[in-house]
């Protein structure tokens, strides 16, 4: 399932966003690098406030600005800056080569405007697919994502659709064009676990159909086990551990992460002890000069509090930023 | 924990109850049906227990909390609090019962009101069914302040200076000041972070044990309900599909709902992930204003046959305290 060998479809460096609130500068994205590799699916995830939405709409310009502003970085997808493109080739980007799925289906979809009629326009606008082919397009779209009698769906409106049905028409949309990049921010958190079950077995169908690289943004770390490839931690607007899903559920190395592991109560396990994460998601008002998980950090010591790690490379392709190394008991990098 | 069920103190009981909202229409708001949001329920709930209440949105675990505290009136069945029936009881008595049974809400954004202080919030309850004032209460405040968490200092502040984690936390100080014996608890850490949940949900146990709390825990959260509690009832479209132990519902449950409905739970695991077979139910809940006839979870089970269209299936125990709502289930 590791796509190391597959040559890199997006790779950001140095990202930064802020947003200029009437409370004060708040500090979304603080410094976040990664990759994502052809065909990759790449989890990222975080609570609320970690900046993992903030990253993958920085990336399209998706957030609004002002308020907000990408202070630096690098989104290279293929040989272009996706930060340094004009507005108008952006467009072409979005919803053409880099699809998006958003969290709430209900307010994405427009209620004015029927099922069909959505599905067409990303085809007419990236295309040059003949208005005639366009209807049949639509309804193998429809079909793709399992919604049953599917020409018949075309003329619907959002609202005569439930919930799991919008959200594999959101799916639908994102997919039209044959995107080489598909990022989903949370897009199950707003359904049920039987619906949500049914929208995870589509994506993973639908991977090994088409071939798209998958960003899946979400704060549950339970959704992803079975499906990503990879996975990157958030916290405090940076990246604090990635690693591969296997090697992160197994043997997570930054104290956040671990934590959270033990936070999770498991459907498979009984009498478990929930880790007690003591305090709360710091607030980001303010540029951080030190680590921001150490106010919550059971390992914490003067270090923490002077500098914030860097996200550093330690073994097998894992990167974690902390100055603890939790097995040996020792600080990390020698100092 | 260990006693068996029959020999231990009811202290709710449910009998057929059913809460249907009427559906109203046209100039003369004539009623042309209505959403069986529960739709004939039956159960008791142990003191000292967690009884853990799940279904998906819209199968009525809500509106079922409600009705028993009489927040909404029951359309017909029996409530009854240590014996007492509540669904036929006059509104000053309900009230003078309210000291013992409590309400933790979902949105802790919502329940509290945004312009009274926290210490008000907390006292108000106090002021209302105890008439206690001035120095007494003040240090009832910042003894529940300490018992949940906080600092008796955080009195003076205002609900938009904590937050989610922490108004949850003013929420069940609020519940608990009364010392109630029973507590609905209705999706309390629905709106939480996830590290910020396990903070809540070992809170709600250390209080559990220290006033000898009966709780209904209501959620969608299938792992945090398996944490958390002793019983668990499934609800399906306005009726319970099966009840049973904690132990037993998860690790051999008999109805088909409750089966596709754990397999659709994803575990935190990659191996275990991996290796799990998932039971993928097609299509959705049908409305609650137009139940299938049956049984409710006829048109996405299974394993179902003509009887489950024809029959609504009997509520039966299949031994050691698994009750059942199913036709096959054995």
């Amino acid at each position: 399932m590791t796509q190391e060998t597959a040559p890199t479809v997006l790779e950001v460096k140095d990202l930064m966003t802020q947003f200029d609130t009437q409370d004060g500068m708040v500090h979304a994205v603080n410094g976040v690098s990664f990759d994502l590799k052809r065909g990759e699916f790449l989890a990222v995830v975080g609570e609320s406030g970690s900046g993992k939405s903030v990253t993958m709409m920085s990336l399209l310009r998706l957030i609004d600005m002002p308020p907000g502003e990408i202070v630096s970085g690098e989104a290279n997808f293929g040989e272009t800056d996706l930060l340094q493109l004009e507005i108008d080739d952006l467009r072409d980007v979005r919803g053409g080569k880099i699809g998006f799925i958003f969290q709430d289906p209900m307010t994405s979809l427009n209620p004015v405007l029927t099922v069909g009629f959505q599905l067409t326009e990303s085809l007419r606008l990236h295309t040059d697919t003949p208005e005639k082919q366009l209807e049949q397009r639509a309804i193998d779209l429809i079909d793709l994502v399992g919604i049953p009698d599917a020409a018949s769906r075309l003329d619907n409106y959002p609202h005569e659709l439930s919930g799991g049905m919008r959200q594999r028409v959101m799916i639908a949309v994102a997919l039209a064009c044959d995107p080489q990049v598909l990022i989903a921010d949370e897009p199950t958190t707003a359904l049920d676990v039987t619906i949500q079950a049914q929208i995870i077995e589509i994506i993973k169908d639908l991977r090994e159909k088409l071939g798209t690289a998958v960003i899946w943004i979400t704060h549950d770390l339970g959704v992803v086990a079975g499906i990503a490839d990879r996975v990157l931690v958030m916290y405090g607007g940076q990246i604090v551990e990635e690693a591969l899903v296997g090697d992160l559920y197994g043997d997570p190395k930054h104290p956040y992460t671990h934590g959270l592991l033990g936070s999770l109560p498991r459907l498979d396990q009984k009498g478990q002890e929930l880790v007690n994460i003591k305090g709360q998601p710091p607030n980001l008002y303010e540029f951080p000069s030190s680590c921001p998980f150490a106010p919550r950090c059971p390992y914490v010591y003067d270090k923490c509090h002077a500098e914030n790690p860097p996200l550093i490379a330690i073994e097998n392709g894992r990167k974690v930023a902390c100055w603890w190394d939790i097995e040996n008991e020792r600080p990390r990098f020698g100092s | 924990m260990s006693e068996t069920p029959e020999t231990r103190e009811v202290i709710v009981s449910v009998k057929d109850l059913k809460k249907h909202f009427p559906i109203m229409k046209g100039l003369f708001r004539r009623q042309v049906g209505a959403v069986r949001a529960v739709d004939g329920v039956t159960f008791d709930i142990f003191r000292g227990e967690t009884l853990g209440l799940v279904g998906e949105s819209g199968s009525g675990k809500s509106t079922c909390g409600r009705v028993i505290l009489q927040l909404d009136e029951a359309t017909e069945g029996e409530v009854k609090f240590e014996g007492e029936e509540l669904t036929e009881m006059s509104d000053g008595k309900v009230r003078s019962l309210r000291p013992r049974m409590q309400m933790i809400f979902q949105n802790p954004h919502a329940s509290l009101n945004p312009r009274m202080t926290v210490g008000s919030i907390i006292a108000e309850p106090l002021t209302e069914h105890r008439s206690e004032k001035g120095a007494a209460r003040q240090q009832r405040v910042d003894e529940l302040l300490t018992l949940v968490g906080l600092q008796p200092k955080h009195a003076n502040r205002y609900p938009h200076e904590f937050s989610g984690g922490q108004r949850q936390r003013i929420g069940i100080a609020r519940a608990i000041a009364l010392n109630p014996d029973f507590i609905v608890a209705d999706e309390p850490i629905a709106a939480l972070d996830v590290s910020i949940q396990a903070q809540v949900v070992n809170l709600l146990e250390e209080i559990q044990d220290e006033l000898d709390l009966t709780y209904l825990f209501i959620s969608h959260d299938l792992s945090m309900v398996r944490h958390i509690a002793d019983r668990v009832a499934v609800m399906y479209l306005g009726r319970i599909m099966e009840l049973a132990h904690v132990d037993q519902l998860y690790d051999t449950p008999k109805h088909p709902y409750t089966q596709a409905l754990l397999s659709a739970v994803p575990v935190p695991d990659p191996v275990i992930e991996a290796t799990r077979e998932r039971v993928i139910l097609e299509g959705d809940i049908p409305s609650p204003s137009n139940p299938p006839p049956g049984c409710p979870f006829n048109t996405r089970c299974p394993i179902a046959q003509d009887i489950c269209s024809e029959q609504v299936p009997e509520w039966r125990d299949l031994g050691g305290g698994q009750w059942v709502a199913c036709h096959f289930a054995e």
